[in-house]
């Protein structure tokens, strides 16, 4: 490496809090968009919230994956330099995996799962993508009868991978949707009920 | 007490007291049990400056997610104005310097021990409770090993029998607080000993709740609009508390009462639980038959 990494948090305190806040809520209101803008640099190898949220929740003890279109930069060299987290070896070994919705082949099933004793041990899918105005119709825990999930692009059979995924509840992947705008939580025990 | 902020934060500490490394492993656990309602991520616990026992989870949970923006409120059996709700109001005021406040509108974390506010909560709020031991099943199977396989496998027959014993001996389900709740058709979760009273008050709730168990090492989570049953059976029913008597000093019939002794002859009187809400009944108007005229306290009724 000789090119200059990319400055992590000026405010880690504050700058922590505030994405992981965002987060939170997102997860918690699935669907729902909490509109965020990191206040990072905007030169980072990744668009800046999905940065600050790697930077907000990596660690020396968690692991990060990042699919083909994001390994090949400064991605891995900036999380570990930023936060000392190692990179996983298998999707199955990670924490967070990163990937890119447009560029990316998104399998659900690729990535840990948890256990049925322990549940929480699986991957957490940081998933860049955009905005869609309209979407699927979503419901389940943290949505007020039915909620829209508008994210593009998702894969064809995203609805089938999604089904597979909430009927091994409490097993599966949780996936924070990462746009310019903010973020989008989809957990676990939320189901789709209708289409597009 | 209005709302106020105080400056002097204590420079020697991280904001909010924990270190960020910890403030970290705390969000990726709530982050999980936000994710999967009602199960109980384990989470490495810190030692905090006060004993277990006196709301070091619930300290940890608020430390975590609280930022310089929020108003904190502290609750302890409802009541702001009690020991170890003034003592971590304190501590946050000390450690983030953030706003406090005991109004449960103008708040945007309450921390709380044992009680929901009467007032309803909204989107913007998290509830956070302390408590004490968070497995429901802990009484009737020891074992952590045996409790994690039974919550795996969703067995949950042991707690009904429970409810079943209650039943056979006393006619009535006599479980009056820590009523076991089956959060989103899953996980049967301790709701900590808040009053049955309060457990209607968890589903489809607007604000997100977070449990803290310090001592036990467990944070789950109810995310908003989640649907939490209380156990019952079909010819028995779960009834929340009903009370005999309005309060008496704002005169409310439907919030939870405390049993305040005044004298040594047995006279006693009933006021509710939440000062905040009782407060403002009175500033609203409300009288009970025991009200002086002046705001008075629960203290200064005894």
């Amino acid at each position: 490496m000789t090119a200059v990494l990319a400055r992590g948090f000026d405010q880690p305190v504050a700058q922590s809090q505030a994405t992981f806040r965002a987060v939170m809520q997102a997860l918690a209101n699935p669907g729902r968009l909490i509109a965020f803008r990191s206040t990072l640099d905007t030169d980072t190898p990744l668009p800046v919230n999905a940065a600050a949220l790697g930077l907000a929740l990596l660690d020396f003890e968690v692991t990060f994956h990042l699919a083909p279109s994001l390994s090949a930069g400064s991605v891995a060299d900036y999380l570990r330099f930023h936060t000392g987290a190692r990179a996983a070896k298998t999707t199955q070994d990670a924490a967070l995996a990163f990937l890119d919705l447009a560029k990316d082949t998104l399998c659900l099933a690729d990535y840990a799962q948890g256990t049925p004793d322990y549940p929480d041990r699986s991957t957490t899918l940081i998933a860049l993508s955009t905005r869609a105005e309209t979407g699927m119709a979503i419901a389940g825990p943290g949505i007020k009868a039915v909620g829209t999930l508008g994210i593009a692009p998702l894969p064809a059979d995203f609805t089938v991978q999604w089904a597979a995924n909430r009927a091994g509840f409490p097993l599966g992947v949780d996936i924070l949707f990462v746009t310019e705008e903010g973020f989008i939580g989809l957990p676990r025990s939320t189901r789709i009920v209708g289409g597009v | 007490m209005s709302a106020h902020r105080q400056t002097n934060s204590e420079p020697a500490y991280n904001f909010a007291y924990l270190d960020e490394q910890t403030k970290r492993m705390i969000r990726r656990a709530i982050l999980k049990a936000i994710a999967i309602p009602g199960y109980q991520v384990p989470f490495a616990s810190r030692e905090m400056p006060m004993p277990y026992g006196w709301g070091t989870g619930g300290v940890q949970v608020t430390a975590a997610i609280l930022g310089s923006e929020d108003t904190l409120k502290v609750i302890d059996q409802g009541a702001d104005d009690t020991t170890n709700a003034v003592s971590i109001r304190a501590f946050f005021a000390k450690t983030a310097g953030v706003a406090v406040t005991t109004a449960t509108e103008d708040a945007t974390i309450i921390q709380t021990r044992h009680r929901i506010p009467e007032a309803a909560l909204q989107g913007h709020q998290v509830l956070v409770y302390q408590v004490p031991i968070p497995e429901p099943l802990r009484f009737l199977e020891p074992r952590e090993t045996e409790t994690r396989t039974m919550h795996a496998l969703a067995e949950y027959g042991l707690m009904h029998v429970k409810l079943y014993e209650d039943i056979a001996r006393h006619g009535h389900i006599a479980t009056t607080y820590d009523y076991p709740v089956h959060v989103a058709g899953r996980y049967v979760m301790d709701p900590s000993p808040i009053p049955k009273f309060d457990n209607p008050k968890m589903n489809d709730c607007a604000a997100l709740q977070l449990f803290g168990a310090g001592r036990e090492k467990r944070i789950y989570a109810i995310p908003p609009h989640t649907q939490v049953v209380s156990l019952d059976f079909e010819d028995h029913p779960f009834e929340a508390t009903k009370f005999e008597h309005p309060c008496a000093l704002c005169g409310a019939t439907m919030s939870y009462l405390d049993e305040v002794v005044t004298d040594d002859k047995g006279g006693r009187m009933f006021v509710c639980s939440d000062t905040d809400f009782c407060e403002g009944r009175r500033a609203a108007g409300h009288h009970g038959h025991l009200y002086g005229g002046e705001t008075l306290s629960k203290e200064a009724a005894e």
